[in-house]
């Protein structure tokens, strides 16, 4: 149970080596947490230590986000071995490159299957593990990349717009049952993720992004832009016509 | 019987920080059946009762479990007065302030009221509240479970059972403080105090330092019935720890005069804070510097045997209905916590930490405990209880009450729980030494763990 400072006891990071997440977890970790769960494809790669601190018991576990038959026991086991839920974040997602989609169409499905099919079936499962437990806070790490989809990245694109859609509207289906869902919108974010590519205009890095997608998680926010101006930013960009946004600059 | 079922609402403790779902059944503890029915319903995220909502913090909320609602009962023969006696059996869900209209007129009072009346019996017991009366040593003082001779009980598995410091003084006891979580309180009988007037005699000093104000109240205690101080922690420097006691004994026909009918009473709620209020609340550096400033100048340096009125004495918040919404939508806590006599240089320590952090906090409150009671969860032991106001959206309020906690803790101190809506597991430990004796009681009673609350939640009380 989180306490009157909304410090949360048991924390889920799904997607337990992403930069995003972990920066999340770190905004998120007092010193009332007990349990930090960090549950990725490669638990061996996970450095739980990295969280270490007085009391609390930090543990990754093995978790692929493609398996979606396997999502809803990896959150019942969670529940059954440290009870309540009180905070869950889900930050895993690949990017991947618009060209090598294009090539390979089972390629292209198998990202939505990822991006969007298995962040749905956790968000799925954790948010009905909220409802009966009567309160929580999930966050989903989407992107500016689904307000609008462009031209060098759309499969990507596509896989964050579905998500986000998915997300609004959990978010409010959960709410008269004391759970908040918060879309995070981060726009380009200098990570692992994104090594090597050219930054976009308004690049942060993920520990502005977890300190921002917190501290909209704990105002009950539904979206969180990150950073914020991108909130104008996009709602202009979702305005201009087709032929100025396909000749944008983006890459 | 029918199967009950209840409505989905989300709950809070008066401090409106922390919100939970629940399935919220209406129940009437005059009719212990009802009660029975609802617990048996409990599904696996258990039950607890739920009185006024007074409590600050997570007690009397039970998230995706079942709320028996108790609050309101106003059916005949909820009251029943052994003038005789000197007792009252009352049903749980019966308010102080509901009890005061009948008993006073009558020439009786409770035992223990709090600082506000809007609590009901059943969660006075649970709570073990205290009153400004705690010091005294007699039969006019301690905490509310001191002065209950029986209670019943609706137990997990739906049975009804009567205990008393007589009578299974086990159960009784685990289950005065005990939160609700050793079953649910239906009705109970406790000793009321005479009085001859609805009127109380007060005498207030207004003190400029702390070490006064402590060296006065230990003085004037034992010849005084009822004692409290208020401080202004945003004073500093010399000025550290100014407040304004006020002692109160209740007043004697001769005291009120010639006056028609010495034991009316009325208790009426003035204004109430509007729904308009702005998210953020109106609580900040510089309206509580100015109420604080203002409270202080407008008490007299010395007056003593004022009359003024029960509410006046003993509810004066009650006045403003819905005051908790001043604190805007993330609402505030109470920190409330006792440390042990001969530590009062650490009590020093932690109001010169509150005044140099700039706390915007009014409503601090100081009081001298006397000794405490057989119950392993109450509250109230030998010492001084300090109980401060704070918007969780305070800067630097988490760092603060840490440090709060180590030096309250390594006093011996402990946290009060029905005020508690951030204490850890672990200080829960260091607080009530006796915590293993109160769950082996409740193991016994409730060996399935159906009572449960957010509170039992987040400390483990019941693990």
């Amino acid at each position: 149970m989180e306490n009157a400072l909304q410090e949360a006891q048991t924390i889920v990071l799904f997607g337990g080596t992403s930069d995003i997440g972990r920066a999340m977890v770190a905004e998120l970790l007092t010193p009332s947490a007990r349990t930090l769960v960090l549950a990725c494809r490669r638990p061996g790669e996970a450095r739980p230590d990295e969280f270490a601190q007085d009391g609390l018991d930090v543990v990754a576990i093995a978790f692929d986000a493609a398996d979606t038959t396997a999502h809803e026991g990896v959150v019942k086991q969670l529940v059954e071995q440290y009870g309540d839920l009180d905070v869950a974040v889900i930050a895993f997602g690949q990017l991947g490159e618009q060209a090598d989609y294009d090539a390979d169409p089972a390629a292209a499905a198998a990202l939505v299957n990822v991006n969007m099919g298995g962040a749905v079936s956790t968000a799925t499962a954790v948010a009905q593990q909220m409802k009966t437990q009567g309160h929580g806070h999930l966050g989903i790490v989407g992107s500016v990349a689904g307000d609008r989809t462009r031209p060098a990245n759309y499969t990507y694109g596509a896989t964050k717009a579905g998500l986000d859609a998915f997300g609004q509207g959990l978010a409010d289906a959960m709410l008269a049952h004391g759970v908040t869902v918060t879309m995070i919108r981060p726009g380009f974010v200098h990570s692992k993720m994104t090594e090597g590519r050219k930054a976009q205009p308004f690049a942060t890095t993920p520990d502005v992004v977890g300190r921002q997608a917190v501290a909209g998680m704990r105002s009950g926010k539904h979206t969180v832009y990150t950073p914020g101006l991108l909130r104008y930013v996009f709602t202009t960009l979702r305005h201009l016509p087709r032929w100025v946004w396909r000749r944008m600059p983006f890459d | 019987m029918a199967l009950l079922t209840g409505r989905r609402e989300a709950l809070a403790g008066w401090g409106q920080a922390v919100r939970s779902v629940a399935e919220v059944i209406d129940v009437d503890t005059v009719d212990a059946d009802t009660v029975a029915a609802a617990v048996r319903g409990a599904g696996s995220r258990g039950a607890i009762a739920r009185g006024l909502g007074r409590s600050y913090g997570d007690p009397a909320q039970n998230a995706g479990g079942r709320v028996l609602a108790c609050a309101g009962t106003r059916t005949a023969g909820a009251i029943v007065l052994d003038a005789v006696a000197g007792t009252a059996t009352v049903s749980a869900g019966v308010s102080i302030a509901d009890l005061l209209e009948v008993i006073v007129p009558q020439g009786w009072f409770v035992p223990v009221t709090p600082g506000t009346r809007f609590v009901t019996i059943g969660g006075a017991i649970a709570s073990d509240i205290h009153g400004k009366n705690h010091h005294q040593s007699d039969d006019f003082g301690g905490s509310f479970g001191n002065h209950v001779t029986s209670l019943r009980l609706v137990l997990a598995d739906a049975s009804v059972v009567d205990v008393g410091p007589d009578r299974d003084p086990e159960l009784f006891w685990a289950t005065v403080g005990g939160m609700g979580l050793t079953g649910v309180i239906v009705s109970a009988t406790f000793r009321l105090i005479p009085i001859e007037t609805a009127k109380m005699a007060v005498d207030t000093y207004r003190i400029g330092d702390l070490d006064e104000l402590m060296a006065r109240m230990s003085d004037t205690e034992a010849t005084m019935r009822y004692s409290v101080a208020w401080l202004d922690l945003l004073a500093a420097g010399r000025h550290l720890g100014r407040g304004v006691l006020t002692n109160g004994e209740h007043a004697t026909r001769t005291q009120v005069g010639g006056s028609a009918d010495p034991l009316a009473y009325q208790a009426r709620q003035l204004v109430g804070v509007p729904r308009v209020v702005p998210p953020a609340g109106v609580i900040n550096g510089l309206t509580v510097r100015a109420f604080n400033e203002l409270w202080y100048r407008k008490a007299p340096r010395c007056r003593e045997a004022e009359l003024q009125s029960i509410p006046a004495y003993f509810h004066p918040l009650d006045l403003v209905r819905d005051w908790n919404r001043v604190y805007g939508k993330r609402g505030f806590l109470q920190y409330q916590f006792l440390v042990p006599h001969g530590e009062e240089a650490t009590l020093r320590t932690v109001i010169e930490q509150i005044s140099a952090a700039r706390v915007p906090t009014f409503l601090t409150v100081l009081k001298r405990f006397g000794p405490g009671n057989p119950a392993p969860l109450s509250f109230p032991t030998g010492g001084w209880t300090l109980a401060i106001d704070v918007a969780t959206t305070y800067r630097e309020l988490a760092p603060l009450l840490r440090r709060l906690d180590a030096l309250v803790l390594d006093a011996g101190g402990r946290h009060y729980l029905a005020k508690d809506c951030h204490m850890s597991p672990d200080a829960l430990r260091r607080g009530y030494p006796r915590l293993d004796e109160w769950r082996a009681v409740r193991d016994r009673v409730d060996p399935s763990g159906v009572w449960a609350s957010d509170q039992s939640r987040r400390l483990g009380l019941t693990d």
